[in-house]
């Protein structure tokens, strides 16, 4: 790997106790993947500390397939490595709850193992219902999904109510498991590129400048700087209208008819503002390796006037939800998520930072255009639904603001002598590209062979942060549920992978 | 309370006409490809699209005797077609893109079997003759990238506002008389969409939304999807799109439910 990561080779037996040993020091840990090498399997921990990822690893030789669980020392390694037993069968001993997250099958049924080069047949997922995550007298079960009754993505939650016990929720995110990963294999980098615009559709920009980051790390690519900054227009026009897509779920679920017509209709205009400037309400086809496949038509003013418009609307009507107190009542002390606990598992985006904490990767590791762009990220301390909403609609005014900042300096900067994308030479190695997308962080783990991608391992922050979810749970959770799921602001595809 | 209200009213009607008015913005969008031109491919120029077939990630484009062909139900709208060669390639605008059978979506139509057609039509119009004046809709995701989710929720925005076309959502299967199916097929959703699909009363129709939902798009063919859900279930409309718009989403459902005004023709 290259620039600001250092990789650390360890002992597969000490890989846990180095991997706690390594986040002692104020870091946490961002993702941990299993790479296959050959027969036998690599598994590879990203610890973020400020201002660099660190990597340690560690090898699965072949025939072996139980490794000492990460997870017993790091609570964060929990989803992780439920995933990796999942998707290659190999046991994370002492991991306290290896149940099926997103692929369960039933017992001798062969793991499909992406990017291991085996191809794998159809696989039918198990129907068996999963083990309870809580046992005890009087315990009944109150499910939600797959098939939910709204406009969602798939997935079931379970509510399980022991008695007198506060009800824990399990979340089951397996329905939707479209293998990815396998959607990745033998695809060149430029079609990767549309994969991974498609991983979490609604953070179709950030997954892409994640992805392409990675190949430009690894092949040492200069990206133009005024692709970087046409990155970084769509990548904050789209957190705008993800933070709005969060309220206005925030909106339905307290029944605010009036706020909701309001907030929809902008949340339209910023997607077609987003059309305007590239052809597709998601920005799909902007960001291609080695920068970006052309300008976005701002020469005439217009997009100026539209941006002002909405952004005058939207801070309007924000301005007004946050002094409807029958709004507020619903948020305030709902879903609290304990800075201590945000911090030990290094929850991600909006989501960690409604807690207390204030990382943000585009001012901590900045990338790309944000290396040119200050900003402080939002933070607010309560953990509630509350400060999860504050610190959104903070953001999204941060978001027009680097938004013009953008414009100004692509005015300034005019065309890129060497077009807008450079040749990103074929090169050898892997490496990890990050973006932070409206959800928290996204990582790309990315190997390639000559510039033939080998293993392409994407891990959103919907999977990282869904793993937080059941901590957010209070007595009450039927009449919060709508609450605590709109607040978390995730969505499913980046989760079941 | 009041505040709210003020502001509801302030902005006076921002609701599109479509589908009584063709809609300005439709017109505007990406909305599918089409082929430039007939005899794509009489020498000389064979060779060329040949390549842009092979470039096509979901391969989509087919390049025949004398003629290309795009399967919208499988393009993903990358544009690298147009790109390429634009004097055959290029976008389409029109975002009435729904079609009644999965071939249908293939353009140019091959043999589009007017009798046949006309039959299917027939039928899905005596079907849906027996619906209430309101059409109840539900939306089951089986394995989409989240975003057909957003375009179908747009539908309520006071842009689209669907309801002024007596089209609401609704929690319960029992109550619908429409299913919205999107997403690639993925294999852990297979057994929800046959209970859902049974649960509902009949008539019913469904409308499988998006290229994914169509072919499987770009995850077709991996260990954990089935290429769409057509082979699931007994789909009647198909709108191609990744995603499609909400427009494209719009003409899809007035399509299955025999809304469109004849002057949008329903290919
Ligand atoms: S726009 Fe559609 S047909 Fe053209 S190359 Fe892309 S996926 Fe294929």
């Amino acid at each position: 790997m290259t620039d600001n990561e250092t990789v650390v080779e360890v002992d597969l037996e000490l890989f846990a106790t180095e991997v706690a040993y390594a986040l002692g020091i104020s870091r946490r840990l961002a993702g941990l993947f299993a790479v296959p090498a050959g027969d036998a399997l690599r598994l590879v921990a990203a610890l973020a500390g400020e201002g660099q990822l660190s990597v340690l690893t560690a090898t699965l030789p072949p025939g072996v397939a139980a490794y000492p669980a990460v997870t017993t020392l790091v609570p964060a390694a929990d989803w992780y490595e439920r995933q990796i037993h999942d998707l290659y069968g190999v046991t994370a001993v002492g991991h306290p709850d290896l149940d099926p997250l997103v692929l369960p099958l039933a017992p001798g049924i062969a793991k499909p193992c992406p990017g291991s080069g085996t191809e794998t047949r159809a696989l039918t997922p198990s129907t068996e219902p999963l083990p309870a995550l809580v046992h005890g007298e009087g315990m009944f079960t109150i499910p939600y999904g797959p098939v939910r009754s709204g406009v969602f993505e798939a997935i079931e939650y379970v509510i399980e109510t022991p008695g007198e016990d506060i009800p824990r929720v399990q979340t089951r995110v397996h329905y939707k498991h479209r293998g990815v990963e396998a959607a990745f294999a033998g695809r060149s980098t430029e079609d990767g590129v549309l994969v991974a615009e498609r991983v979490e559709g609604v953070a179709s920009v950030a997954h892409a400048i994640a992805y392409c980051e990675a190949l430009e790390h690894i092949a040492g690519t200069d990206v133009p700087v005024a692709a970087q900054f046409v990155r970084v227009l769509h990548a904050e026009l789209e957190r705008i209208a993800n933070h709005l897509d969060s309220t206005i779920r925030h909106v339905e679920a307290a029944g605010q008819a009036v706020a909701y017509a309001r907030l929809t209709l902008h949340k339209e205009r910023a997607m077609r503002l987003r059309a305007r400037l590239c052809g597709s309400r998601f920005g799909r086809g902007v960001v291609v390796p080695g920068g970006v496949s052309g300008p976005p038509p701002i020469g005439d003013g217009e997009l100026l006037e539209a941006l002002d418009m909405l952004e005058r609307d939207v801070r309007a009507d924000i301005k007004l939800l946050m002094s409807t107190p029958s709004f507020l009542d619903r948020l305030r002390r709902t879903g609290i998520l304990p800075l201590k606990f945000a911090a030990a598992r290094g929850a991600l985006g909006p989501l960690g930072r409604g807690s207390g904490l204030t990382e943000d990767v585009r001012t901590s590791r900045p990338y790309g255009g944000y290396r040119h762009l200050g900003f402080s990220p939002a933070s607010r301390e309560d953990g509630d639904a509350l400060s999860r909403q504050l610190v959104r609609n903070e953001e999204i005014l941060t978001s027009f603001h680097l938004v013009r900042q953008t414009v100004d300096e692509l005015e300034s900067l005019g065309d890129p002598a060497t077009g807008w994308s450079v040749r990103v030479e074929p090169a050898s190695g892997e490496g990890i590209g990050w973006a932070e997308a409206p959800q928290g962080e996204v990582l790309y783990f990315v190997q390639l062979d000559d510039g033939i991608p080998l293993q392409v391992k994407p891990r959103s922050a919907s999977f990282h942060n869904l793993a937080m979810f059941t901590a957010a749970f209070p007595k009450d959770i039927t009449t919060d549920f709508a609450f605590i799921e709109a607040s978390f602001g995730l969505s499913i595809a980046g989760v079941a992978g | 309370m009041m505040p709210w209200v003020m502001r509801g009213l302030r902005d006076g009607i921002v609701t599109s006409r479509y589908p009584r008015r063709p809609d300005g913005y439709g017109l505007t969008f990406r909305a599918a490809v089409s082929i430039r031109r007939d005899d794509t491919t009489v020498v000389g120029t064979g060779r060329a699209v040949d390549a842009v077939a092979a470039a096509c990630p979901t391969r989509a484009i087919t390049s025949e005797v004398r003629q290309a062909r795009v399967d919208r139900g499988k393009c993903i709208l990358c544009g690298r077609c147009v790109a390429q060669r634009p004097e055959d390639f290029a976008f389409d605008p029109d975002t009435e893109t729904a079609a009644l059978r999965r071939d249908l979506l293939v353009v140019p139509g091959r043999n589009e079997d007017p009798a046949g057609l006309a039959e299917l039509r027939e039928e899905l119009a005596r079907r849906v003759r027996a619906f209430r004046r309101s059409i109840h809709v539900r939306h089951l995701d089986c394995g989409s990238d989240g975003t057909e989710e957003w375009e179908i929720a747009a539908l309520t925005n006071p842009i689209y506002d669907i309801q002024r076309l007596g089209v609401f959502f609704t929690a319960s299967p029992r109550h619908a008389d429409l299913l919205l199916v999107t997403g690639a097929g993925a294999a852990g959703m297979l057994g929800p969409l046959r209970e859902t699909y049974e649960a509902m009363p009949a008539p019913k129709v469904v409308v499988a939304v998006g290229s994914d939902a169509a072919s499987g798009g770009l995850f077709a063919g991996t260990y954990a999807t089935r290429g769409g859900i057509g082979d699931e279930i007994a789909v009647d409309v198909f709108i191609p799109g990744s995603p499609p718009s909400p427009f494209s989403i719009m003409h899809g459902i007035l399509l299955a439910i025999g809304l469109l005004p004849i002057d949008t023709r329903a290919r």
